[in-house]
């Protein structure tokens, strides 16, 4: 199972064919466990990278970090749950340190996201302070490096 | 030019094989090349992140002779680890500059003129060089792919006369892919002691078995003091270019290779010592995502090779798949050359590593999985029109 998912973790589109010469299962074999993950949510889904800045597109990232004040009984699971349901939320963590959860934000513009961010997420009742930094350019993402790759510049025969 | 300044021993030996290719690529563009005897992942950052870190601190002086004490320290505790030998890092491990100068140092410190050196072929193309330089006479020992490539004690038995002196062992080897079990190296290590002979034992691919763990030759019971093994992070942590090699053995048999290292080489590079030492420390998680990678590859080709009909024995080592190409009627050569002139697939003819290769083909699956579907595929077409 971990060895399906470590080929098939970076290039979901390996025919199962190949997976099954990779690992010595069959193509049946292949195709079942892969079910079976997808359906206990170990596989959660399959995601495409895409740079949108050359497809034409351009987006703002910020990374907005919240300090929050918890009212009785209902902890920060629910806090993050409302904060994560907006579609401009891309990701929401509970972290350590001087803020209590970390949040990304995409939007169209940079005022989109303030706005977001003002009319949104300090406007909720437990959100206590806001910090936002804007992203300038991100340099690696999910285990990427989104500049030049490195490759090893090898002869083409040695012994 | 009559080449009279040129040594007659160093006249004598033939030109590597692998040369002629390297030149004939050289020349061509889009080439894919299988012919590659190194990985082709990048050293791990936090390797060369050390190296970087002793120029910063200004670590560019000589070591001693036998490298840092810290490296052959990590050197011997790994050896302890990984194949419960002992050996002492004052005197008994000895970094090299790569493992061909822990080879060449090893036939130099044990050969006396005209001493006799059993190498089993297909083998890494310097053995026999070396052991002539260093005024032996190479004695190869065939061996085929009905014994999955491996050296019989029978064979070894046949070929000792009262000249032999040495013993070359190199599993898993380069170009087959082979390894050796327990059970023939316990049989061999008894031929050796009868015979007194002394065994020079390249593991430089050790790290790279897929098959059950691989078997130190010294582990073996009374084979520590009449062995030398060498090894290296070459190919285990993607550091060819860095050169590390070490030797370990009995003192007396690592001394004598010191001393021979001190006056040429005189010490390994000591960047590449200090990267060294991070990479046995802390290089294990990485090398093993590699391994596994080339695992990966290693039953793709196969597989590959075997169904466009060319039957290839499986390695259960290194990074090399050896197929055979007799049912092309081609030898070695010309199908090496024809498919790189035609098809833009380089790979090495497998008679450059030994006579007994004749008839097959070193293909290296240190490539990444797309390169290697696209060499199969044209090694596909280029069958079909022969």
């Amino acid at each position: 199972m971990k060895e399906i998912l470590e080929i098939i973790e970076s290039n979901p589109k390996i025919p199962h064919k190949d997976i099954a010469t990779m690992t010595g299962l069959t193509e049946a074999q292949v195709a079942s466990k892969i079910k079976e993950m997808e359906n206990k949510g170990i596989i959660r889904k399959y995601k495409t990278v895409i740079d949108w800045e050359k497809a034409g597109e351009e987006y703002v990232y910020a990374i907005i970090e919240l300090k929050v004040v918890l009212r009785s009984r209902t902890g920060y699971d629910a806090i993050a749950e409302r904060i994560a349901k907006f579609p401009e939320v891309v990701s929401v963590r509970l972290i350590s340190g001087g803020h209590d959860l970390s949040l990304t934000v995409r939007g169209k513009s940079m005022k989109d996201v303030a706005f977001f961010v003002a009319e949104k997420i300090a406007t909720l009742e437990q959100v206590q302070g806001t910090v936002t930094h804007f992203v300038l350019r991100t340099y690696k993402q999910d285990g990427d490096i989104l500049f030049e790759k490195e490759h090893s510049e090898r002869l083409a025969i040695s012994p | 030019m009559s080449g009279k300044f040129v040594a007659t021993t160093v006249k004598n030996i033939p030109p590597s094989g692998i040369r002629k290719f390297f030149d004939l690529v050289l020349e061509m563009e889009g080439v894919i090349s299988l012919g590659v005897g190194e990985p082709d992942f990048v050293t791990p950052w936090h390797i060369r992140e050390a190296c970087i870190y002793s120029l910063e601190k200004g670590f560019t002086t000589y070591t001693s002779n036998l490298g840092l004490l810290e490296l052959r320290e990590w050197i011997s505790k790994s050896f302890k680890n990984d194949y419960k030998v002992d050996y002492d890092p004052k005197n008994q491990v000895l970094v090299t500059t790569g493992v061909s100068e822990a080879a060449d140092l090893a036939f130099r410190a044990v050969i006396n003129p005209c001493d006799e050196v059993i190498i089993p072929e297909p083998c890494y193309v310097s053995y026999k060089p070396s052991v002539s330089m260093a005024g032996g006479k190479p004695v190869p020992v065939p061996t085929f792919r009905e014994n999955e490539f491996r050296v019989t004690c029978e064979q070894i038995q046949k070929s000792i006369t009262r000249k032999t002196k040495a013993l070359v062992l190199s599993y898993p080897n380069n170009p087959t892919g082979a390894i050796m079990r327990q059970k023939d190296l316990e049989e061999i290590a008894d031929v050796v002691n009868e015979n007194d002979l002394v065994v020079i034992s390249d593991e430089v691919y050790g790290k790279l078995t897929y098959e059950g763990a691989h078997t130190c030759f010294s582990s073996i019971s009374g084979m520590k003091d009449r062995s030398i093994i060498l090894n290296g992070l070459s190919k285990s942590h993607a550091m060819t270019g860095l050169r590390i090699g070490f030797a370990t053995g009995s003192e007396e048999l690592i001394g004598a290779m010191t001393k021979i290292h001190q006056y040429s080489m005189l010490c390994a590079p000591i960047t590449a010592q200090m990267g060294a030492i991070e990479a046995i420390k802390n290089g294990n998680a990485e090398m093993e995502k590699m391994v596994k990678e080339y695992d990966r590859r290693r039953r793709m080709v196969v597989n590959g090779f075997n169904n466009l009909g060319l039957d290839c024995f499986e390695p259960l080592g290194a990074f090399y798949a050896f197929p055979s190409i007799k049912s092309t009627g081609l030898t070695s050569e010309e199908f090496a050359e024809r498919l790189l002139k035609t098809e833009k697939v380089a790979v090495v003819p497998g008679d450059v590593f030994g006579e007994c290769g004749a008839g097959h083909l070193r293909c290296s699956y240190a490539t990444s999985r797309e390169q290697l579907v696209e060499a199969l595929s044209r090694i596909g077409s280029f069958l079909d029109k022969i």
